[in-house]
């Protein structure tokens, strides 16, 4: 290895050859948001005008109203869950410790529909108090703004609490320890210290959440509850208008990247270090009626979140097994299986290269190129799905077809409808998925390492493989989990992208709730949920052992 | 643990790359196999489809089986496929776009995605007033958008037509599906057509009016509604309510007849056309026009409980059981020009 010959230029070179991958995500990326920003080339104002009038005041409030409530509801229930589960024993504690992650596996347009069977006027907890307390007996409307909060906040805190519980279990007892001995009382120690420690991860927790209701539509028009991402379907579908819809879009991402900025900005003022010391074991011990309230209150977040609607599934599948269960069936698993694969190795690869060359230029803030790159996430799904259509559709227009009409072959698509196309729309949703994970791992290493290695001789793929690979498992595992789990759920990009025949479960499920058959969408449903829990359950047991 | 932890990502890496590599290679023969067969006597026909694989599947597998014609199709809702045909124009694979009501097949039409078809059997089979005026798209099944009421709460000399329930007697006692779904917005469309604009946001706002609830996501959750005595009343279609009466024949909510004295009862179609840029044609318009054929007729309408659009097939037995009813004659297309005025309208009335 001519090491010591590297010149100048080379070093340039391999530098810009580092920064490719960071290009090619924000490329992906910025493909399907040009065809959206692009739309503002045209005056809609007739349409916009419309809107104004007769319903984005509605629709703002409505969004306001649901950022909100899921933003503080899921923040109490993640934090003071993981808070339990972290620091403190008490019976149950071990089994409700992975229990409460598992509503992360059931998508949210799924709970929506069950939430609504089970809790509308018409649903049997309703119908039960009617006929015990009369016909007068209040219940709030599981279709208005509270419900609807409600239902998001069951499947969304456990976002939430995943982030906090690790950050409780990296500050151990042992702060508050101190904290207490120094004369602060228990709930002084825990919001002037243990909080603010841990404030990086629950942020990124409630944006991870907010960013999820934000982009959300199947499960808000289960509910028939309208926002903001209601306004871009309606110019759609409703007035045919693809450009106002494309605008509304636009509007909606900027307000995104601008909240994500202020959100990175705050958290970097706030950088905290502490040393990786862990306490395991010592937790505070609850006894008496406080140990059962904490495995009550923990024990009745599962029920609600998890065993009701799974329950509510299996008797509807029971009834309609019959008429569901085919040979395609298992070949609706095995498609949904391998797209979830091949994604989140796609992901997983683009996101670490990422990560490293940002590791490698010494920075701590993401740069231009990685910040676009983590937008995809938080457009809604259909919206990004068509972005990228459009832009494949170009793509095979203006450069395949010419290059198909040299070669003397018949014009062709080549992209739309392709496995290739949609692979990239799952990478370029989920990249900040899989970013996150690997980019809070690398920045566990210390930078000394690296500058060990090299000085020892190592070239950037060595240090990569041989010290940054073993550091980063734990992180490449969660990225590569969550980004499987989220492939196999996601559904508005892989209707409309996917190539002949590839089907899936989600697709399944969409096709019978779309015609308000939910008892038939619970097989496809149920099974959805089955094969997301064992990744779930190795995020879980990952983040136990640290 | 850090051994363990590799391991595991070892082993998880390695079985989603086998399993990739299994599928790139089985997707690398699929995309191989319409090739294969353009030099075959037997095409395979390409199809967009909004109605549902458990809808569509049987009629194509016993369309391949009876003339060994292949049919690949892809379902969506109809609006992204009908951007996706619009986005791929002339190279698009599609040779054929099946959907549900005329407010999709009016707006494919006039993004210029359908081309003419001339054929006597289509226009033997299929009523004028199912089809488009310039034979770009067909209706293949009807169903009637009517009233549901609570035969407990409800007599049916209370019920008399659509711009009745926006009555004062009705306040409170309404239950309706959203405005987004285009059925409605059919529905109001033709009301545009017949009432006229004023008259029609009159109506609608009596009916926002008279609502007990917000508007439901689908036409089950209203009937359940009105089962369980939140509202008296709904809008519905036909087949929703054959649902109903399937898992309970007992059910005590019953179908109504509107505006009998009048206009008569809106009916919608689901339907197909041919593609401007359709790659096998002629192919296509032959599963068309056995699409319209009496076996296929009986077929598609009985899997749904809908009425056959070929008049000469009868409907099945338990949709026969619901009466006759006198259906608005107004060429449905008609509908689909009046469908963004009517969701203009409907956000005017502040119906949700």
């Amino acid at each position: 290895m001519p090491h010591s010959q590297t010149s100048a230029h080379n070093q340039r070179l391999s530098r810009w050859l580092w920064q490719a991958p960071s290009l090619l995500a924000a490329l992906l990326v910025l493909l399907p948001l040009s065809v959206i920003f692009f739309s503002w080339s045209s005056n809609e104002t007739e349409i916009w005008q419309h809107l104004i009038e007769t319903q984005l005041g509605r629709l703002l409030q409505n969004t306001f109203l649901l950022l909100v409530g899921v933003g503080v509801w899921s923040m109490l229930l993640g934090v003071s869950l993981a808070w339990l589960i972290a620091l403190c024993e008490f019976p149950g504690r071990r089994l409700l410790d992975w229990a409460l992650m598992l509503p992360l596996a059931i998508p949210t347009y799924v709970v929506a529909f069950v939430a609504l069977g089970l809790l509308s006027y018409s649903g049997p907890v309703q119908s039960l108090m009617r006929e015990w307390f009369g016909n007068d007996v209040w219940f709030p409307d599981i279709r208005g703004p509270a419900g609807v909060v409600f239902v998001m906040t069951t499947v969304l805190y456990p976002y939430v609490y995943m982030l906090a519980r690790s950050a409780f279990l990296a500050q151990g007892r042992g702060l508050m320890d101190a904290s207490r001995l120094l004369g602060q009382g228990p709930w002084k120690s825990f919001f002037k210290v243990a909080l603010p420690m841990a404030r990086p991860a629950i942020a990124a927790g409630v944006a991870l959440a907010l960013m999820e209701t934000l982009a959300d539509f199947g499960a808000v028009s289960v509910f028939n509850f309208d926002t903001f991402t209601t306004a871009i379907y309606k110019s759609w579908f409703g007035l045919f208008n693809i450009t106002a819809a494309a605008q509304l879009a636009s509007l909606l991402l900027l307000f995104v990247a601008v909240a994500l900025y202020a959100e990175q900005g705050a958290r970097g003022k706030g950088r905290l270090h502490q040393a990786q010391r862990r306490d395991d074991g010592e937790r505070y011990i609850l006894r008496g009626p406080l140990a059962w309230l904490a495995s009550g209150y923990c024990a009745g977040v599962v029920l609600i979140a998890f065993i009701v609607p799974v329950s509510q599934l299996l008797l509807w599948a029971w009834e309609s097994h019959a008429t569901e269960m085919n040979s395609r069936y298992w070949q609706l698993i095995v498609r949904t299986f391998s797209l979830g694969g091949i994604a989140a190795v796609c992901a997983l690869l683009l996101a670490l290269l990422v990560a490293y060359n940002q590791r490698l230029q010494h920075r701590r803030q993401p740069n231009l190129l990685e910040r676009t790159a983590s937008l995809g996430y938080a457009l809604p799904g259909s919206v990004l799905a068509v972005g990228i259509m459009l832009a494949f559709a170009q793509l095979d227009r203006h450069l395949i077809n010419p290059l198909q009409a040299l070669l003397g072959q018949a014009p062709s698509q080549v992209l739309v409808g392709s496995l290739l196309a949609l692979i990239l729309a799952y990478v370029v949703r989920f990249f900040s998925v899989a970013f996150g994970p690997i980019h809070s791992s690398f920045e566990r290493i210390k930078p000394s390492f690296q500058e060990a290695a090299q000085t020892l001789g190592s070239n950037r793929w060595q240090v990569l493989k041989r010290i940054y690979l073993p550091l980063l498992t734990p992180g490449l595992l969660t990225a590569l989990l969550l980004v499987f789990v989220d492939t196999m759920k996601e559904m508005p990009a892989t209707l409309l992208l996917r190539p002949f025949g590839w089907d899936t479960l989600a697709v399944r499920i969409y096709e019978m709730t779309s015609e308000g058959e939910w008892e038939r969408a619970a097989l496809p449903a149920l099974t959805l949920i089955l094969i997301s829990i064992p990744p779930v359950v190795i995020l879980i047991r990952r983040s136990r052992n640290g | 643990m850090i051994r363990s932890h590799s391991r595991l990502l070892k082993s998880s890496l390695a079985a989603l790359t086998a399993a990739s590599t299994l599928l790139l290679a089985a997707c690398g023969s699929d995309s191989s196999a319409p090739a294969t067969e353009m030099t075959d006597a037997k095409p395979t026909i390409t199809v967009y489809t909004s109605r549902n694989e458990h809808l569509v599947k049987p009629l194509f597998d016993q369309y391949t089986k009876e003339t060994g014609s292949e049919i690949r199709y892809i379902t969506d809702k109809a609006g992204a496929l009908i951007q996706r045909l619009k986005a791929e124009g002339a190279t698009t694979p599609a040779d054929m776009l099946i959907t549900v009501d005329v407010g999709n097949l009016w707006q494919a039409a006039n993004e210029g995605l359908f081309r003419s078809i001339d054929s006597t059997v289509l226009d033997t089979n299929i009523p004028a007033e199912l089809q488009s005026s310039n034979n770009e798209w067909f209706g293949l099944s009807v169903r009637a958008r009517t009233i549901v009421y609570s035969t407990e709460r409800v007599k049916p000399e209370d019920l008399s037509t659509y711009e009745a329930l926006a009555e004062p007697q009705w306040q409170g006692r309404l239950c309706l599906r959203t405005s987004k779904k285009v059925y409605n917005q059919s529905l109001v469309a033709t009301m545009i057509n017949s009432q006229g604009e004023a008259a029609t946001e009159e109506t609608v706002k009596g009916w926002v009016n008279n609502l007990a609830t917000a508007p439901f996501s689908n036409d089950t959750k209203a009937m359940e509604a009105v089962l369980a005595g939140q509202c008296d009343a709904t809008i519905v279609n036909t087949y929703y309510f054959g649902r109903v009466l399937k898992k309970n024949p007992e059910t005590k909510l019953a179908l109504f007849w509107p505006n009998q004295s009048d206009r008569g009862v809106h009916i919608n179609v689901s339907g197909a056309g041919i593609t401007q840029h359709a790659k096998q044609p002629e192919a296509a318009q032959a599963l068309l026009e056995w699409l319209s054929s009496p076996t296929a007729q009986a077929q598609l309408a009985q899997s749904n409980q809908e009425y056959p659009a070929n008049p000469l097939v009868k409907p099945s037995a338990e949709v026969a059981a619901w009466g006759d009813f006198k259906a608005d004659a107004i060429n449905v297309e008609a509908a689909g020009s009046q469908q963004t005025a009517a969701v203009r309208l409907m956000d005017r009335a502040q119906y949700h």
